[in-house]
């Protein structure tokens, strides 16, 4: 079964460079079968980063693509408190570059105006925006999205094509929160591999909105493959989780660009 | 082949706030089973919060002796807070001849500090049981708010398993927040293994045995609360020699706990 996907990063992985990390992520995809893996955020992290700072982890994640274009996607790391940096990046990396997403993490709520303009130059450009969402019984971070704010979002565009990240987290509410926005799709990464996530996602949202991410580094590609592997789910349903909705969710882009999925 | 598969972390039983899907043991065993687990040691989740666990220890054996596709031994559990739980130490050892037992000192409110914990690890180490110990049974981020639970602080251990000659000890749901320099100390202080249900990271068994004596890394799934399937898994992601996949899947679990002839 093909396997793409939807959520790795550069944090986590060993080696001193985005091209000696990206090899690593490669070799670790290769022994569970996954064909591609969309990459975000670069070696080190901030929650809240200036333009200079998000433009450097942009600049590791191509360089990291630039040896795996047949492997990897990236996505643009912006800041909606920086909105026209967040335009200008998204011009230099995806209308320009070789990214086919924007990745939103905790900087600003999705509930935020700000947020708008970003999500529809994304929309113009026919890349997926993907949205990181948490809900905390511990607490999130003050600029932190819930699935609600996810929801919220996307009713504002609803032409839009989001991605709820981490399913919210606490993914038994998560679901909830997004299930009637039709356009939102779930990722299924970044949690323990808590048994019934993807069966509880798969009967509420449908299994065309329900797609296989693992958050690797952080995590591994095994525990949130397990995800799918091991859920009580149809065949048919597994395939369009592990690979075909975000084939279909990044086709429109890719080709714009001439390339392949 | 690496031979068969011994899983020493499933529990039997329902999860407090959730139904998962393998949460009757036929189900349980038949994925163990077609997963190749020969051996499963079994707690009982209701061993958390019921207060009658001499009747939860019974069921527990119960329940295991009417399965025979797969080996699953009970370790029952001891609560030291609730009065006379010498006798259920007792029960488990004579009335239930159950190898070993499991602990949950987060949920039943004490610390590794506590004397009777002590007194406890003590008296299992005399009876030459096992002991196994979760230090967490879900990630503190998405507890039930009526149920929060903070993760078993593991400092006190190495000086309680000094003072504790005899003591054979697994930590269940340990490598989340036990790793590097602290693991490393605890592992060297006396007869300690830790199991991988929890163990996050890309490459994540190959990074631990950088780490430990790989006759200390057991193989548990968590299940059924997680997907068996992680923990397999994780065993494919990393690259593993056969003596190492041997030890991990077996070996080590069966020194610890040898065939009865």
């Amino acid at each position: 079964m093909e396997i793409w996907d939807l959520h790795g990063h550069l944090s986590g992985v060993p080696g001193r460079t985005p091209d000696e990390r990206m090899a690593q992520l490669i070799a670790f995809a290769d022994r569970l079968g996954i064909a591609r893996i969309c990459v975000y955020m670069g070696m080190t992290w901030s929650y809240d980063p200036a333009p200079d700072d998000f433009r450097k982890q942009n600049d590791e994640v191509l360089q990291a693509l630039s040896h795996w274009a047949d492997r990897a996607f990236g996505f643009v790391y912006v800041n909606p408190k920086h909105v026209e940096a967040s335009l200008a990046e998204l011009d230099r990396c995806v209308r320009d570059g070789p990214m086919v997403g924007v990745k939103l993490w905790v900087a600003r709520r999705a509930n935020a105006p700000e947020v708008d303009a970003i999500v529809r130059r994304a929309t113009e450009l026919k890349a997926v925006v993907f949205q990181h969402s948490w809900i905390k019984i511990t607490g999130n971070l003050p600029g932190e999205s819930t699935p609600m704010d996810v929801a919220s979002l996307a009713a504002r565009h609803p032409d839009a094509a989001i991605i709820c990240g981490h399913t919210g987290g606490d993914w038994e509410q998560g679901v909830r929160a997004v299930r009637a926005q039709s356009h939102v799709a779930v990722d299924l990464g970044g949690g323990d591999p808590v048994a019934g996530i993807t069966e509880s996602a798969v009967r509420e949202l449908g299994a065309e909105r329900v797609i296989y991410g693992s958050d690797v580094g952080g995590r591994s590609f095994a525990s949130q493959l397990a995800k799918v592997i091991g859920a009580d789910v149809a065949e048919d349903a597994k395939r369009l989780i592990l690979a075909g909705n975000l084939k279909r969710l990044l086709a429109p882009i890719l080709e714009a660009k001439g390339l392949s999925g | 082949m690496n031979g068969p598969l011994i899983d020493v972390n499933v529990h039997l039983s329902r999860w407090p706030c959730r139904r998962a899907p393998d949460d009757e043991t036929p189900r349980l065993v038949d994925r163990l089973r077609r997963h190749g687990v020969v051996e499963a040691w079994a707690g009982s989740l209701d061993g958390l919060l019921h207060k009658d666990i001499a009747a939860v220890n019974a069921r527990l054996a119960e329940e295991c002796r009417a399965q025979t596709a797969v080996r699953l031994v009970p370790f029952g559990t001891v609560n030291p807070m609730l009065p006379d739980w010498q006798e259920d130490l007792r029960r488990c050892a004579e009335a239930h001849r159950m190898p070993g037992i499991r602990l949950f000192p987060n949920y039943h409110g004490y610390d590794l500090e506590h004397p009777e914990f002590a007194k406890l690890i003590r008296l299992a180490a005399e009876r030459r049981l096992i002991v196994t110990l979760a230090l967490l049974m879900e990630d503190e981020r998405m507890m039930h708010p009526l149920l929060r639970v903070a993760p078993v602080d593991p400092a006190p251990l190495a000086d309680r398993v000094a003072q504790t000659p005899g003591l054979r000890l697994v930590l269940l749901n340990a490598l989340r927040s036990l790793r590097g320099a602290p693991l490393i100390k605890l592992l060297g202080v006396g007869d300690i293994s830790v199991e991988i249900a929890t163990l996050e990271g890309v490459g994540g068994v190959g990074n631990l045995l950088a780490d430990i004596d790989v006759g200390r890394a057991l193989f548990g799934s968590h299940a059924p609360i997680f997907y068996f399937e992680s923990a397999l898994l994780k065993l494919k992601e990393s690259s593993l020699n056969e003596t190492e996949l041997s030890a991990m899947r077996h070996e080590n679990a069966r020194r610890l706990l040898p065939i009865e002839t």
